[in-house]
């Protein structure tokens, strides 16, 4: 992982991001230090936890604009993967339904990809360029274009970061009601996807438990490469009110994380991109 | 444990807005005082001399849009509550285990507003489920796939409505389980419609309604009225 492309990314998001934390050498520093006493897997939790101080006073710093380039961010990132999936044909992709819900998936994130472009200059801004991505995420997944398995645990990923990323940045664009409702209709389409995805692993065999919905912070047996997305997935306390046993009802934890997605934060979400972005 | 319908009077509950520190307040106390505060309420109920209320009514402000979606959390487990109880000829072990699961989820979401309300809460509804065969695995696929894209399109629409930020965080943390079960349930009526042209456009954005166009389809499954001041 290139701690410095990460940092490339949030700059790019926002320039201000050394001003919040003490220098750019500071934070080089901290995190390579972190770095060195953690496993790969927890790195972008440990780098969101250095984050989130930085940006902890001044929460609502991103425009509306920034927020809409980083969902064109994370839209190229699905929109190239679907497309160069789909390419592969049966080759990857062996049955013919299976090939079809990846095509349909590939539509829709190109239109979201297209919608933002639309939408970014409709309010005074400039579309980010499509980065260059490295979906073998820089050898974690060699095979995800040759091994279908291998495809659908790095699809799922993606969809479940996609739904905790627009969940996350909902309520910073309130005060645009058009770019809010922008955001709720492509967040649930991206649920709708993860779900699919979803199903489509437990049908081919590669995972015997996977559900069409998270439960716990559990990966669906694609295990730690991928669980910075599912961090704090486990959640059963909504608001103060603890969902488990709710109302003297038999409602297990594993229903009650189950019945909440969870937001994540930008920089969380970036940390996760950015194992995909080579620049 | 069934919860017997709370009666309260509308005038001085839904006239005003819950303020979100009340709501967190409110929200913070373990489910022992939760159920002490149903208990007071049913007593104010009782000790109350205004008319017991038979209506719901959903106020034009962030109150009238959770208990809109009390509503609905509310249509939707009491209908699961009823698959489950009475599964379909044929279902399979699978097919059981997810609505089970869902139900379960339905149940959590309507059990969440009530509780987040408090007093300020509509009273539980009652619904008429006739023009649904239990029996029958299509007849009630069917319409958990148009509970469940109603919910969505529901959810979606409300959200432009929240004035208070975590209400509309808690609406995005519901919704995406709403079309994740959509999604399955889709795919059960048939192979490969999870995001067809009747719920998703060419945009990729999926659909949004307004409560009033909600209500109005809800209206066939619900026998208690609601008053609706909500767009």
């Amino acid at each position: 992982m290139n701690m410095y492309r990460i940092f490339r990314a949030i700059e790019e998001i926002d320039p201000e991001v050394y001003e919040r934390l003490d220098t750019r050498r500071q934070a080089m520093k901290e995190f390579a230090h972190i770095g060195k006493k953690l496993s790969f897997a927890a790195l972008p939790i440990a780098l969101g936890a250095m984050l989130n101080k930085a940006y902890a006073q001044s929460n609502s710093s991103a425009s509306v604009v920034d927020i809409l380039n980083y969902a064109l961010t994370l839209e190229y990132l699905e929109a190239t993967f679907y497309s160069m999936g789909a390419a592969q044909g049966s080759g990857l992709i062996p049955n013919s339904a299976d090939l079809t819900a990846v095509q349909k998936i590939s539509t829709d994130e190109t239109a979201h990809v297209n919608f933002l472009k639309a939408v970014i200059p409709q309010l005074g801004g400039t579309p980010v360029n499509k980065p260059n991505f490295d979906f073998t995420a820089g050898g974690t997944f060699p095979d995800v274009f040759s091994n279908y398995q291998t495809f659908l645990a790095v699809a799922q990923a993606f969809e479940d970061t996609g739904v905790r990323a627009y969940k996350g940045q909902a309520a910073n664009v309130m005060s645009n009601s058009t770019v809010l409702q922008a955001a709720l209709d492509i967040h649930s389409v991206e649920a709708r996807h993860a779900s699919k995805i979803r199903q489509m692993r437990r049908a081919n065999g590669f995972s015997n438990s996977v559900k069409p919905w998270i439960t716990g912070n559990d990966t669906g047996g694609i295990g730690s490469a991928v669980q910075p997305v599912y961090a704090g997935e486990e959640n059963t306390v909504q608001a103060g009110i603890q969902i488990t046993g709710i109302g003297g009802l038999s409602i297990s934890a594993n229903a009650a994380s189950e019945a909440f997605d969870e937001p994540l934060d930008m920089q969380s979400v970036l940390a996760i991109a950015n194992l995909f972005i080579k620049s | 444990m069934k919860h017997q319908q709370v009666h309260i009077s509308r005038e001085d509950t839904l006239s005003q807005p819950l303020p979100r520190r009340a709501f967190l307040r409110y929200a913070g106390l373990g489910s022992a005082s939760l159920a002490a505060l149903f208990m007071a309420t049913s007593c104010k109920k009782n000790n109350s001399s205004s008319p017991a209320s038979s209506t719901a009514n959903l106020s034009n402000d962030d109150v009238g849009i959770l208990n809109y979606a009390y509503a609905l959390e509310q249509l939707e487990a009491a209908f699961y509550t009823q698959v489950v109880q009475t599964p379909y000829s044929g279902i399979s072990q699978v097919e059981l285990a997810m609505f089970t699961d869902i139900r379960d989820h339905e149940i959590a979401h309507r059990e969440f507003f009530k509780a987040a309300l408090g007093t300020s809460a509509i009273i539980s509804l009652q619904f008429d489920f006739s023009s649904i065969n239990f029996s029958s695995r299509s007849s009630v696929i069917a319409t958990a796939k148009a509970f469940e894209d109603l919910g969505v399109s529901a959810y979606n629409g409300a959200g432009v409505y929240l004035k208070t930020p975590d209400y509309l965080t808690l609406a995005g943390k519901i919704v995406s389980v709403e079309a994740r079960h959509a999604a399955y349930l889709r795919e059960l009526v048939m192979v490969d419609t999870f995001v067809d042209s009747d719920v998703v456009d060419s945009n990729g954005l999926d659909m949004s309604r307004k409560p009033s166009e909600v209500l109005a389809i809800a209206s066939t499954y619900i026998k208690t009225k609601i008053t609706s001041q909500l767009p």
